[in-house]
């Protein structure tokens, strides 16, 4: 009953405040689109400048997505030192040689690529591999293979804030301090933030995650269903964790100081840099709520899997959120210690 | 009278600071009691420890017979900070209905309860504005609107007509009077003299002491003052004296 007064409080709340809302529903997918754009663009396209080079190999190249550009030695040097060209290519009698730009690794990764393909036409004799996919296909991009973590990322990053200002208005504006003045107990504080949030949660959870793949387009393999559990789940920890840690800051500018150590971390120990190969670098990751929201995500977009295989994940969330709303509870004894 | 609230050897300290020393206090039910002192005197330290958002460092407060904090003393407890305490996105109405709701006012009974205290600050006409359209006046009546809802036995106000103009601080110490009629116990905290006047009983309290107690005119009669400001001055000195 008190709970419930809580609950339909932050939500008249969040109703008149138009812009907190935008925050949660419309700030993720304009992020979610904007890196969608950036990461699933076609892949770069290298300009490469070559000097005597066969005729054969010429033609192979014009049939390769590259710009060629043909140069004498003194153009080309000119043209790698302006940074116009990312490679040039010579024949030194028999032996081709490659002076690579090299300042940017994609566009040195590139040239290798296309060169290669080029040699592997003009010998035929290598190798073809026939290559099959166990999951995903040769058309699963970069923002395929990140997406679900970024999904995790937005979700628990919104939500965090959110949830994390709001507690702490509460105290800064002295409502905490009158409710505690009522017999309203700590923990069913606690429970009416969780359920006025969770109507949002869910929404949003929705929302972004209907978005990303009707939309965007975001390669999915397994069920909605099982995704929307996930970011639900992962949703609830950055609930808890938003307003646990505002008990620990004095104003709004002190929450956003959070970021930086609650939120970005998770982004490079959660899935989107490998990290298993260096075993100390992995163990950091393991703390993280984001880490088993996103390997769910990805088992489940990418992989497939359905939620039983995740339930690992799904019992590590649980305890995270059980873990942060219990510590909430106490935290609040530092008001009122009944 | 019997004593309603029971304050035994409360000392309150910050890390190396004392804010409180030596409060022994009693009041007795229906009282209109001030706490009177200056700022920085303790006077909200006081109150927030009476109603048990502060345990003290040591010492104990009885309120009715339970000793605090108390989830069911707090029930019959109406309280009013110096902060507001509103939320500012919702209208007066969403406000009180809320706080109805918090402190279980049975449905039936919270629209009736919403439109009389509305009429006792008189903010009736207002109630379905939102608090950000509030002026500060208004939301220092509304914080008090919020303080009445549930009937409380006993009304703690710190500083309930700060800033509030001269004709409505009339009008609000009118309805403690009237409050007070009705059975109701109040402490306020103010730290205007004439104020401090219109209270049943005062305590005089200066740099975490409390350096007198009594009736207004008894603490006149006591330091041959005319005055509660001279008054004040006389036992502030002999405190003085003391240490």
């Amino acid at each position: 009953m008190r709970i419930l007064a809580i609950v339909k409080r932050i939500f008249l709340q969040f109703k008149m405040d138009k812009r907190s809302l935008a925050l949660l529903f419309i700030a993720p997918l304009f992020v979610l689109t904007l890196l969608w754009v950036v990461l699933d663009m076609k892949q770069y396209e290298p300009t490469i400048a070559v000097t005597d080079i066969p005729e054969k190999f010429q033609t192979i190249l014009d049939d390769e997505d590259v710009t060629v550009k043909e140069m004498n030695d003194v153009e080309a040097k000119e043209a790698l030192q302006e940074n116009t060209i990312d490679a040039h290519l010579t024949w030194d009698g028999k032996q081709p040689q490659l002076i690579m730009e090299g300042s940017d690794p994609t566009a040195t990764r590139v040239v290798q690529q296309v060169l290669n393909q080029a040699a592997k036409q003009m010998n035929p004799n290598t190798l073809d591999m026939d290559v099959d996919f166990l999951h995903g296909s040769t058309d699963l991009e970069l923002f395929d293979n990140i997406g679900p973590v970024l999904i995790g990322l937005f979700v628990f990053f919104f939500v965090f804030l959110l949830s994390g200002v709001s507690f702490l208005r509460e105290r800064t504006q002295g409502t905490l301090e009158r409710l505690l003045a009522t017999p309203l107990k700590r923990w069913e504080i606690v429970a009416g933030y969780l359920g006025g949030f969770g109507i949002f949660i869910i929404l949003q959870s929705i929302i972004i995650v209907l978005y990303s793949v009707y939309a965007l387009g975001m390669y999915m393999d397994g069920s909605i269903f099982a995704v929307l559990c996930i970011t639900f789940l992962l949703a609830i920890a950055a609930e808890s964790l938003g307003t646990l840690l505002s008990a620990y800051a004095k104003n709004e500018f002190q929450m956003i100081q959070f970021v930086p150590i609650a939120i970005v971390p998770q982004v490079f120990f959660s899935g989107i840099f490998h990290t298993e190969q260096v075993e100390w670098i992995d163990a950091i990751g393991k703390v993280m709520p984001l880490t088993y929201g996103g390997n769910a995500l990805k088992e489940i977009m990418i992989r497939g899997q359905g939620l039983t295989s995740v339930m690992g994940d799904i019992w590590v969330l649980i305890g995270f959120s059980l873990v942060f709303i219990l510590l909430n509870v106490v935290a609040l004894r530092k008001h009122r210690k009944l | 009278m019997s004593s309603f609230i029971n304050l035994k050897g409360i000392q309150q300290s910050f890390d190396d600071e004392t804010v409180l020393e030596n409060i022994d206090l009693t009041i007795p039910e229906g009282q209109l009691f001030g706490l009177l002192g200056p700022s920085g005197s303790g006077k909200t330290t006081l109150v927030k420890i009476m109603i048990g958002l502060l345990n003290p460092t040591s010492g104990a407060v009885l309120i009715d017979g339970k000793q605090m904090p108390s989830l069911k003393a707090m029930q019959h407890i109406g309280y009013m900070a110096q902060s507001d305490a509103l939320y500012d996105e919702l209208t007066a109405k969403q406000n009180l209905d809320f706080f109805a709701c918090i402190y279980g006012v049975p449905k039936k009974k919270r629209k009736e309860q919403i439109s009389q205290v509305a009429k006792v600050v008189n903010l009736t006409e207002h109630l379905d504005k939102r608090l950000e359209h509030y002026s500060g006046g208004m939301k220092r009546r509304m914080s008090l609107a919020v303080a009445l809802l549930h009937e409380p036995k006993l009304l703690i106000l710190d500083e309930p007509t700060v800033g509030i103009d001269p004709v409505l601080r009339a009008s609000i110490w009118r309805d403690l009077k009237e409050l007070q009629k009705q059975g109701t116990t109040i402490i306020v905290t103010t730290h205007v003299m004439d104020e401090a006047e219109k209270c049943d009983s005062l305590a005089l309290l200066r740099d975490g002491y409390i350096i007198a107690h009594g009736s207004p005119d008894e603490l006149k009669e006591k330091s041959e003052t005319e005055t509660l400001e001279a008054a004040f001055l006389y036992f502030g000195e002999g405190k003085q004296v003391e240490v």
